[in-house]
């Protein structure tokens, strides 16, 4: 094994180079660039030096834009200075890349390239982002495999220097970003022998200092700004001669030659593809391949793309050659056509090949496969007579018909090459474990090594794909493994067999792997029939481990990882089983071992049980099941459902075609329902002898599939068997109803809130409540039906339900419901109390983030409709503007409501519906669910008055009229948003005296991107980018707000008093100005264990971490001061709270003597919030409202 | 001059008040105002295996729980690392305690594996403990064992931890054993080099308004010391060990009534968390006090005095002392 040899993805890889060869690196995190800065953070954190013996400063910013403007300041003032970004992150550092590029301030943004949010949002991987700052003066180096982006990271800097040109470096977001390789490591000397330090001391001396003062960055007029526009040109000019002089002096230390364009394939080629990116290293190997048939093809990958070497470019190009294919990851609608393909028409026409034909194409957009068999599409459109221009590869465009067909047999996979596919599921450690194996087997012996993981879009119960593929020499393959080229597949869960196929990847005469509660004698009549089908067919040799089994007597509970992956070595054969179990073994040493012995002996147990659990299954010759795999969705479904999101939910839409989709990112509404993801092992069942109807456990459960009803009695005619009711103890309603608490089975994720809740606990049995939990799969059936029977009851009218109470807002029906969200999430049960209480005339404006990807991320959405087909109108923004968003929002909603007004106070109009039913318009008591509803019949009534009206105020007013029915605009988001990125707007929207509600789900973390720390992370918590616990207090949001006065604020915390929690919502709601609710919402990132979420919430009210208090503006106006605390004084020590908590508690671990002295603090700062909030609440007020400063 | 001074486990110690394992060990900072207010040795707070065991597969539950399963967070906490888990802390408070003070420092250990007993016992050694105490804390749930496997379990227990170390070995016990001198002989011949009587059991209470089991500790009272007070008694001169007498000791009445029965050394704990370590020096003077009034020299003058084997009613100790107490109980008012 060489020494300089390393195993790491791309993005590990560039921040390896970019730590040691800056001093300051300003960051934000955003899917997918941010591990870059989180492994700088942890690299300095454990006060690793940059080249020059010095450890940089690493800062988190509040946004991207404020990471572009530290990292601007940082370059003035002479620092060698770079940040991390990715998408929108980069979007919002443009204008600062303006002023660097400007300036000309040598700098290198290293840029994991991702899609630009559209028509919807994607994290995955494209040029869209990076394309859009090709016109910012930055030069843009681009990057195809993980050995690149290590190597083209030390380039850019060096040219950087060198050329006084700032630099994008990019790379293709998660295809290489995240693919995990076996590259050659850039040593220190090597480093230091590209970088020349005379540059970085002119970088320096070019600073801000006021010993030699200067001033860069004035003002011009018409008279001098276009020249000095111009005057940049000489060093636009020198660039790309400047970045290929250090290639080759990179190559002379490496050995590894890189061009500005690298020409690949037939010397005397004719046709040539043109790109840059992942995508070149695919088109690279298949034109060699191609060539070594005879075929005169080449591919030319895009090094440099700004400035654009167009001499280079010409001087690459054969004189052979007749036609050429470019490629953009991107898409500009509306354009001549996308930007690469531009510049090579442009630069042919410059220099007189414009004989060449040119076509240009799409591919690969949001991670979009781009295999050699699309590379072959592409150059055999070039021997077409008339080959499609701006076309796309990869896809099928029904619509426009621009895609080209592709032959999905084509192949150019080396046969030596081994490939291997695991199917896991999240939690079962799969995906970890996998890179372990890429680690040994990439570092122990000589073969090359790649890994590439695929997750889906849930965040619990997910389905992990881990395609790894090794061979001796280096793998030039970035694309998925495809059907049957898998020497070796690993279903590491038995019942994804009979939900997608997934043995159309395994390669005829491999090897299948299953984890199985089966042994080798039952396991065949368990398989569904087209199981046994492919493994007849393909003659695969089968093998089963009882990987449940073993993970469970050896304490890894669910985690078969080190299981199935000892299965793996035993089988596959890659390393004699010897030395693999060894190296296993060292591996879990090396990954556990500072977890302590524990761990590592568990795990140690596993790897040993796992052998004797493995067997081979003697394979029968006929397929004999019985059973078939299910459908994805029931056949009841809607056609949209059945048809598109079917197909995506058994991971098929990549053959969705382009007509099946919606034209402007315009999704059905409640579509979660009839995605039946059986995730618990366990489920609650209702006790009815023991319930007292309290509701608390229906407003607790995060994915809403836990309901109550009371019906009339005569509706239990018909019910199935089994289901259970009790006599409705509702005194509010009339007599012999009926009262049912009903599970969703296949919905529950078994968090188990709800039985921590339930109050009723059995006077006999302590033990035993109104709900226990017990396995699922012998109730599924049965619950199933009565579910369905559940909830074909009708709904309690709203009208009749006044939901100041938890058990009677419990009737209301969640509009929000079995969401991706993480089992237990504490998030969720807030969104889902706003669905009921107010769904039926909500607008949602969602922050990206946690809730808008549990809330919005396909396949199925949770934003559900009620029987009347109302509820959430919901869409997203951006993360940093939502504040804004939703007050757009009701802006409309205000203008329309006003402009309907006016019009029926039109004379005509007024006239053709009556006085009584205008007047009755217009004065509306909307303040009840009552008057509500009156209004709405109002309005039908309009609407049936004036239909067929030819009078066009009366066709407004009918487009209008809706808009008289009070609407609730909703701004929810995360802490992320509220506190950092989107304060700026949410400020000037609480400032600006409207009527939207904010609901802010507090976790103190940035939870969707992985735990990085925010504004609201409380001091001695540990977070990424505050690793030795955050030395400063949470910021205190709400009592900013309050000092506008007239913001209606409340801090709740479900856990700790539910009542005070809805009557926040309700009174916010109510109130007729801008209302602020910040939830405490426990979190998986906090390191607890989630079913204990509501006992946490307790703990934080009582420790005084989380005051509860309501803060109502129309107090002060009846003269009575507005803030009310609701938390008694703090009676226990933060500590006992918080040191319930991993985030809090692994300080304790790594630094003792911090974790005292911050929690000593952190003690501090709650007892001296609880004394302000008890001054501010003491205030006396006057009658006309205003605090007068004596306390009463 | 009055002689204070006693041996315990083959360590001279300046005066039998020696302090019991507890939440003071863990600062060096008590510690040392401790040996300052004149305290003789001090038990190091214990250290649990079943505690070794669940941080470490807590911290590494929540290191790796969801991990590697969402594209946009592959992990939700950092992995910063080294950890200083519990057995590192232990060692490294052992030799930093050592560093610190002057007087004995004695490890405590609660094991659950026969590996684990072993593997921590050699540790506390290496970190240059003077003797080791086994924390024998054990409740029996399970009805299919019986006492004489229990007891052989222990029993071979003891004897594993002796044959690995080299320092004195001392044993805590619970008060629960079916023939308690049957068993301490037993262990004294494992190797046993003192005894501990006795344990005080974390006992759960209940929550009458809420139906959950609450988990209180209270400290001792001085009432406690009688069990000890008469097994200590029984014990000295039949078993050969040192004994150290835990449970109730409150001031030095606790102190002296310790020695007579034939204790070493008498620990205290309860009083030192609740009046503070100030209960140090004022026991040791008025134990100083006491003896001086009484014309005693020596601590070893009074060791034993009122054992079963030297006093003139040794059936007080035994049954008899029940009928005697339920009597003098008659004759209240």
């Amino acid at each position: 094994m060489k020494s300089n040899i390393i195993t790491v993805d791309g993005n590990e890889a560039a921040a390896s180079v970019a730590h040691r060869l800056n001093e300051v690196i300003a960051i934000y995190p955003i899917t997918p660039s941010s591990p870059m800065g989180e492994h700088a953070d942890a690299w300095s954190a454990k006060h690793q030096k940059n080249l020059w013996g010095t450890v940089p400063l690493v800062i988190e910013m509040q946004s991207e834009g404020g990471a572009a403007g530290a990292v601007h300041g940082a370059l003035q003032a002479g620092a060698l200075t770079t940040t991390f970004t990715a998408s929108q992150g980069l979007l919002l550092m443009i204008p600062n890349m303006y002023k660097i590029a400007g300036e000309l301030t040598s700098t290198v943004f290293h840029v994991a390239a991702r899609s630009i949010a559209a028509q919807a949002l994607s994290i995955f991987g494209d040029h869209q982002d990076v394309m859009a700052v090709r016109q910012t003066g930055f030069a843009l180096l681009a990057s195809g495999s993980v050995q690149e982006v290590h190597d083209f990271a030390a380039i850019a800097q060096a040219a950087t220097l060198k050329a006084r040109v700032p630099f994008v470096h990019f790379f293709d977001g998660f295809r290489t970003s995240h693919e995990v390789a076996k590259i050659f490591q850039l040593s220190d000397e090597e480093l230091r022998s590209l970088v020349d330090d005379e540059l970085i001391r002119a970088h320096r001396a070019r600073g801000l200092s006021p010993e030699h003062p200067f001033i860069r960055g004035t003002a011009q007029n018409p008279d001098v700004y276009f020249q000095a526009r111009e005057t940049v040109n000489p060093f636009y000019k020198a660039t790309p001669a400047i970045v290929q002089e250090v290639m080759d002096k990179f190559a002379k230390i490496t050995g590894r030659q890189y061009h500005l364009f690298d020409y690949v394939g037939h010397p005397e080629a004719e046709r040539v593809v043109i790109l840059m990116g992942s995508g070149g290293e695919t088109a690279e190997a298949t034109a060699k391949f191609l060539a070594d048939q005879g075929e005169k093809v080449a591919a030319i990958r895009v090094r440099l793309y700004r400035p654009f070497p167009t001499e280079e470019f010409i001087k690459a190009l054969p004189k052979s050659v007749k036609s050429i294919a470019v490629l953009d990851r991107t898409k500009e609608p509306g354009s001549a056509g996308e930007p690469l393909y531009l510049d090579i028409v442009n630069a042919l026409a410059e220099n007189g090949r414009a004989d060449i034909k040119v076509i240009g194409g799409r591919y690969g957009l949001s991670s979009k496969e781009f295999t050699p068999a699309m590379v072959k599409a592409t150059l055999d459109e070039l021997k077409k007579p008339e080959p499609k221009n701006h076309f796309t590869v990869g896809i099928t465009d029904d619509v426009s018909h621009t895609s080209l067909d592709v032959d999905t047999s084509f192949s150019i996979e080396p046969e030596e090459t081994v490939r291997c596919m695991f199917f896991g599921l999240g939690s079962d450690g799969t995906v970890g474990a996998n890179k372990n194996s890429i680690k040994i087997i990439g570092e122990e012996t000589d073969n090359f090594a790649q890994g590439y993981f695929v997750y889906d879009s849930k965040k619990s119960g997910t389905v992990t794909t881990s395609h790894l593929r090794f061979g001796s020499t280096p793998i030039h393959a970035p694309y998925l493994i495809e059907a049957n080229q898998a020497n070796f597949l690993a279903c590491h869960q038995f019942n994804f067999l009979e939900q997608f196929d997934m043995l159309k990847y395994a390669k005829p005469g491999g090897v299948f792997l299953l984890n199985s509660l089966y042994g080798p004698d039952e396991v065949w009549d368990k398989l569904p029939r087209e199981v046994q089908q492919a493994i007849v067919d393909k003659k695969l040799k089968f093998y089963v481990i009882n990987g449940y089994e073993v993970a469970e007597k050896t304490g890894m509970g669910s985690r078969v990882n080190t299981i199935m992956q000892t299965a793996f070595f035993a089988i596959s054969g890659i390393l004699p089983r010897e030395a693999a179990i060894a190296e296993i073994k060292h591996a879990i040493e090396k990954t556990y071992g500072k977890r302590g012995e524990a761990v590592v002996k568990m795990n140690f147990d596993a790897v040993d049980a796992t052998i004797e659990n493995l067997f081979e299954v003697k394979v029968p010759a006929a397929v004999t099941s019985k059973i078939t795999r299910r459908s994805p969705v029931p056949n009841e479904a809607p056609e949209f459902v059945r048809n598109v999101i079917g197909q995506m939910l058994v991971f098929d839409g990549n053959n969705v075609p382009v007509s099946a989709l919606p034209v402007d990112g315009t999704f059905p509404s409640a579509t979660t329902q009839w995605e039946k993801r059986n995730l618990a092992l366990e489920i609650p069942v209702w006790e009815s002898d023991l319930c007292i109807q309290c509701g608390k456990c229906i407003m607790v459960c995060p994915h809403a599939v836990i309901r109550q009803k009371i019906y009339d009695e005569k509706l239990l005619d018909g019910a199935p068997a089994t289901f259970k009711h009790m006599p409705s103890k509702f005194k509010e309603f009339s007599q012999g109803m009926a009262y049912t608490v009903q599970v969703a089975p296949e919905d529950c994720t078994g968090c188990t809130l709800c039985v921590d809740v339930c109050p009723a606990k059995d006077k006999s049995q302590a033990g035993r409540k109104a709900l226990n939990m017990a396995p699922q799969p012998p109730l599924r059936e049965s619950e199933s039906k009565n579910w369905d029977f559940f909830m074909k009851i009708p709904d309690l009218d709203r009208k009749l339900i006044n939901p100041s109470t938890i058990k009677n807002s419990q009737l209301l029906r969640p509009l929000f419901e079995f969401s991706g969200a993480c089992s237990g999430c504490g998030e969720t049960p807030y969104i889902k109390l706003v669905s009921q209480l107010f769904g039926d005339r909500a607008i949602v404006a969602n922050a990206t983030g946690c809730s808008s990807i549990y809330g919005a991320n396909l396949p199925t959405t949770p934003w559900s409709v009620d029987s009347k087909g109302r509820g959430p109108a919901w869409s997203n923004s951006l993360f940093e503007d939502n504040a804004e968003f939703g007050l757009g929002m009701r802006l409309t909603v205000d203008k329309q409501n006003e402009y309907a007004r006016e019009l029926l106070q039109n004379e005509e109009i007024a006239k053709a519906l009556g006085t009584d039913l205008v007047n009755a318009l217009l004065n509306a008591d909307q303040s009840h669910e009552a008057g509500i509803e009156e209004q709405r019949d109002r309005v039908s009534e309009v609407k049936a008055k004036l239909a067929g009206s030819k009078d066009a105020r009366a066709k407004d007013l009918i487009s209008i009229a809706d808009s008289l029915v009070k609407k609730s605009v909703w701004i929810i988001g995360g802490d992320g948003w509220a506190y950092d990125i989107g304060y700026g707007g949410l400020d000037h929207v609480l400032a600006s005296g409207r009527n939207v509600n904010v609901l802010v789900l507090d976790t103190e973390v940035y939870s969707n991107t992985g735990g990085q720390a925010s504004k609201s992370t409380p001091r001695a918590a540990v977070a990424k980018f505050a690793m030795s616990g955050k030395g400063l207090p949470k910021k205190d949001l709400g009592l900013i707000a309050m000092a506008y006065g007239y913001v209606y604020v409340a801090r709740v915390a479900m856990g700790y008093n539910d009542q005070q929690t809805l009557r926040a919502f309700l009174e916010a709601e109510s109130y007729d100005g801008p209302s602020l609710i910040i939830a405490y919402s426990h979190c998986i990132e906090q390191g607890i264990d989630t079913s204990l979420g509501l006992q946490q919430q307790k703990l934080a009210v009582q420790s005084g971490a989380w005051p509860v208090y309501r803060y109502d503006p129309r107090l002060a106006q009846q003269g009575k001061n507005p803030l009310i605390i609701e938390s008694k004084e703090p009676s226990i020590p933060v500590s006992q709270y918080a040191y319930n908590e991993t985030r809090y508690k692994m300080l304790t671990l790594t630094d003792e003597a911090r974790a005292e002295e911050l929690m000593r603090e952190a003690q501090h700062d709650a007892k001296s919030r609880w004394t302000l909030y008890q001054q501010m609440a003491a205030i006396h007020y006057d009658a006309d409202g205003n605090g007068n400063g004596h306390h009463d | 001059m009055i002689d204070l001074s006693t041996t315990y486990l083959g360590l001279k110690l300046k005066n039998p008040l020696v302090a019991s394992a507890s939440p003071l060990s863990k600062k060096i900072e008590q510690v040392r105002h401790m040996e300052e207010a004149g305290i003789a040795a001090v038990v190091m707070y214990s250290l649990f295996e079943e505690q070794i065991i669940h941080e470490s597969l807590e911290l590494d539950h929540y290191l790796t729980r969801s991990a590697d399963a969402f594209a946009e967070a592959l992990t939700y906490l950092p992995d910063i690392g080294p950890y200083n888990l519990l057995p590192d802390k232990y060692v490294e408070n052992v030799e930093k305690l050592k560093k610190a003070v002057n007087i004995p420092v004695i490890g405590s250990l609660n094991g659950v594996s026969k590996g684990g007993w072993i593997r921590y016992a050699r540790r506390i050694q290496e970190a240059g403990a003077d003797a080791l105490e086994l924390n024998l804390y054990f409740i029996p749930t399970d009805p299919a064992i019986s006492a004489q496997e229990l007891e052989d379990t222990q029993i071979d227990l003891v004897a594993n931890v002796k044959s690995s170390i080299k320092i004195p070995l001392a044993v805590k016990l619970s008060p629960f054993y079916t023939s308690l001198p049957h068993f301490v002989k037993r262990l004294a011949a494992a190797g046993a080099d003192g005894l501990v009587l006795f344990n005080r059991f974390y006992q759960p209470d209940f929550d009458i308004e809420e139906l959950n089991i609450a988990h209180t500790l209270d400290l001792s009272t001085p009432a406690e010391l009688r069990l000890p007070l008469r097994w200590i008694a029984l014990l000295h001169g039949h078993v050969h060990v040192d004994f150290a007498l835990t449970s109730g000791v409150h001031s030095a009445n606790e102190v002296i009534k310790a020695m007579m029965a034939g204790a070493k050394v008498s620990m205290m704990a309860s009083k030192l968390l609740d009046s503070g370590i100030g209960a140090v020096s004022n026991t040791i003077s008025e134990l100083k006090n006491w003896m001086e009034e009484r014309e005693y020299t020596s601590i070893q003058q009074m060791q034993g005095s009122m054992s079963q084997k030297a006093v003139a009613e040794p059936s007080a100790f035994e049954r008899a002392n029940y009928m005697k107490v339920l009597s003098s109980f008659r004759d209240l008012p």
